[in-house]
């Protein structure tokens, strides 16, 4: 009996055909409930927003920056906050408020893209670790605990270090290393759903594995796959400014506020606005998506709520 | 599993120090270098043998404590390391001390006094220390306390004046066994600041977990129990509650001194701090692989063996784990 089969019967007697659909509504419902029941993590949720409009109006309307954030002007070398310079100029004159601006640019897009690498293959390697058990298992499951054993920021400084510079490296250095987290999440998620009676249903209908996994495993998952992802989102930020700082991430001129400070960091007590910004958006940032986390956890993971 | 775990680090270094990586020859030696110089400059480092014998190489040599030399300093990779590694430790090990008390006092305080002020102020200080960037957090301090009060020094280990020769490389220990009062308190002015910054993050994740630790205990049979035949709220909360909250603590603390290794990269670039961090990142721009390699073996190493410290401690704390162990013996 196929997979459809069984949906048509069952949607005759009018329940199952709804289940995938209430499924998803009641995970957005979760989702909603979670952010708007917490306040700060709804405020959190529209910070981001803001952030996102920022990051897409700055790069498709850049003339709405009171100053080209990539133009030098030389004769404007660090000015302290002003009428005209809000945060400052730093030693090219470059204008820190629009830097400050566009780099939510960078930040946004290297967290998202830093956790679309590592939740793709965390998920596929946690799912086959899970799911088939076995050899697969302990060779998945022992690779993730070596990369465990090298702290995440020194293991992505060593992936810097054999590739070279550069914000597509620090992607892919910064997901790579936070793979293992991933894998564990859904392998120990998918060891519990695995043993539900659904899933041993859709084995006696014949489904392949590929399928049970997609349809009937992983949708469970996602509640803790979208909290980890959330807080992940804030990593991949911190630590692409760790790089950008170090001089190992993203490189100037482009503006990605941890290499800005990196630079500042030069004129740390004559200039210390060159500091205080950057810094400041970083922070505000991680705790919008580390209180986003939160309030997603509550919402999506009653078992972890933080009393 | 100590010893997979440590072989399979070798591999995933070695994979992106050899592999993955360009060859380093051009770096080291410039772009005037003819590809004949290259080609022996090569051969003198093991490079232009077969990977597999690399790596074959590389770990017999690492079994026998030898783990390369610095391509540019040509110094035994565990001689550079073993120069800086007491200043990362002793780093490290004061960061740890200070966000374990302030953490489990905070993460305490903020579960005895549940919704009230004194959790809401914890909590707050717990999530700006997860939030805040560790080497923003160094670089305000340097501003405030060296800049502006300029009441504490905003780099370096000690006065080179007063730096202790020979000894542990342990400034503390060192000075203190001298009875050099006057470097002791440079050592510990030198401190303060790359301290602080370093033990935030650790600080605000074991107040987190000692919080959510102790509501778990202050709700369990045992402390009602203990409040029912009147003992008092301080003493029950310290004996019963706190003792058992500190199970998963204990984890906690020991995973973060891990991590602590690694904050100490961004530390110790801010505050110049003479460790293997900044030495690392120092190797990174110049592509000395041999150390970086050297480096992130170590660093694993010491984290492989403090989780099975905290395995032992867990076992010690909790006395089910050791009644366990005599049923089985």
């Amino acid at each position: 009996m196929s997979h459809n089969n069984l949906t048509a019967t069952a949607t005759m007697d009018g329940t199952a055909l709804p289940v995938r659909k209430e499924r998803r509504e009641s995970l957005w419902h979760d989702i909603v409930d979670g952010v708007s029941s917490n306040k700060a993590s709804l405020v959190s949720f529209w910070f981001i927003v803001a952030l996102a409009v920022i990051a897409i109006v700055t790069k498709l309307f850049p003339q709405v920056l009171p100053f080209d954030p990539y133009t030098q002007d030389l004769s404007a070398s660090l000015q302290a906050p002003s009428a005209t310079h809000w945060f400052g100029t730093d030693i090219q004159g470059y204008d820190i408020f629009s830097r400050v601006l566009v780099g939510t640019q960078i930040s946004l897009t290297v967290g998202f893209a830093a956790v679309a690498i590592s939740l793709t293959i965390g998920v596929i390697l946690g799912s086959i670790a899970g799911y088939k058990g076995g050899i697969a298992d302990t060779v998945i499951m022992r690779i993730m605990d070596m990369m465990l054993a090298i702290p995440s920021i020194l293991l992505a400084i060593a992936f810097m270090a054999a590739m070279g510079k550069g914000i597509e490296k620090a992607v892919i250095a910064i997901g790579l290393v936070a793979i293992p987290e991933y894998a564990r999440i859904v392998r120990s998620e998918i060891l519990s759903i695995k043993e539900n009676d659904y899933v041993a249903a859709a084995h006696v209908i014949g489904d392949s594995n590929f399928a049970i996994v997609f349809r009937h495993v992983l949708p469970n998952v996602l509640p803790s796959i979208i909290v980890r992802a959330t807080l992940g989102i804030s990593s991949a930020i911190l630590d692409t400014a760790a790089l950008g700082f170090l001089g190992l991430g993203v490189q100037p001129p482009l503006a990605e506020w941890g290499s800005m400070l990196g630079i500042g960091r030069q004129y740390i007590f004559q200039e210390p606005w060159l500091m205080f910004f950057p810094g400041f958006a970083i922070m505000l940032t991680v705790l919008a998506f580390n209180l986003l986390g939160d309030g997603l956890r509550d919402g999506l993971d009653p078992k972890s709520r933080k009393r | 599993m100590v010893i997979p775990v440590l072989l399979g680090v070798t591999i995933i270094i070695f994979l992106i120090t050899r592999v993955l990586a360009p060859d380093p020859a051009p770096v080291v030696l410039g772009e005037h270098a003819t590809p004949d110089q290259m080609q022996a400059w090569r051969q003198d480092n093991g490079l232009a043998d077969p990977i597999w014998l690399q790596y074959i190489n590389f770990l017999g040599n690492a079994l026998k404590g030898d783990l390369g030399h610095s391509y540019y300093t040509g110094a035994p990779v565990t001689q550079e390391i073993a120069a800086r590694f007491p200043a990362t430790i002793e780093l490290a090990i004061c960061a740890i001390i200070l966000a374990s008390i302030v953490g489990i006092a905070l993460g305490v305080i903020a579960a005895v006094h549940k919704n009230k002020a004194a959790d809401h102020v914890s909590m707050l200080i717990a999530l700006i220390g997860v939030s805040m960037p560790i080497f923003w957090s160094g670089i305000l301090l340097i501003i405030f306390f060296s800049g502006t009060l300029h009441v504490l020094p905003s780099s370096g280990r000690i006065n080179p004046l007063l730096e202790p020769t020979g000894g542990t490389g342990f400034f503390i220990i060192d000075t203190i066994a001298r009875g050099d009062w006057e470097a002791l308190g440079d050592t510990l002015q030198h401190l303060i600041l790359p301290t602080v910054a370093l033990s935030l993050y650790s600080m605000a994740i074991i107040t987190r977990m000692t919080r959510s630790s102790m509501l778990d205990t202050l709700n369990a049979d045992y402390v009602r129990t203990a409040r029912a035949k009147g003992l008092s709220k301080r003493i029950v909360n310290r004996k019963h509650a706190l003792r058992n909250a500190m199970l998963p603590v204990t984890t906690v603390i020991g995973l973060q001194f891990g991590s602590l290794l690694g904050g100490a990269i961004l530390t110790e670039t801010v505050f110049s701090w003479p460790g293997i961090g900044k030495f690392t990142v120092d190797c990174v721009l110049k592509s000395d692989f041999p150390i970086i390699q050297g480096v992130v073996l170590l660093v694993a190493i010491i984290f492989v063996l403090i989780n099975l410290i905290v395995d032992i401690v867990y076992a010690y704390l909790d006395p089910r784990i050791k009644y366990d162990t005599k049923d089985e013996g």
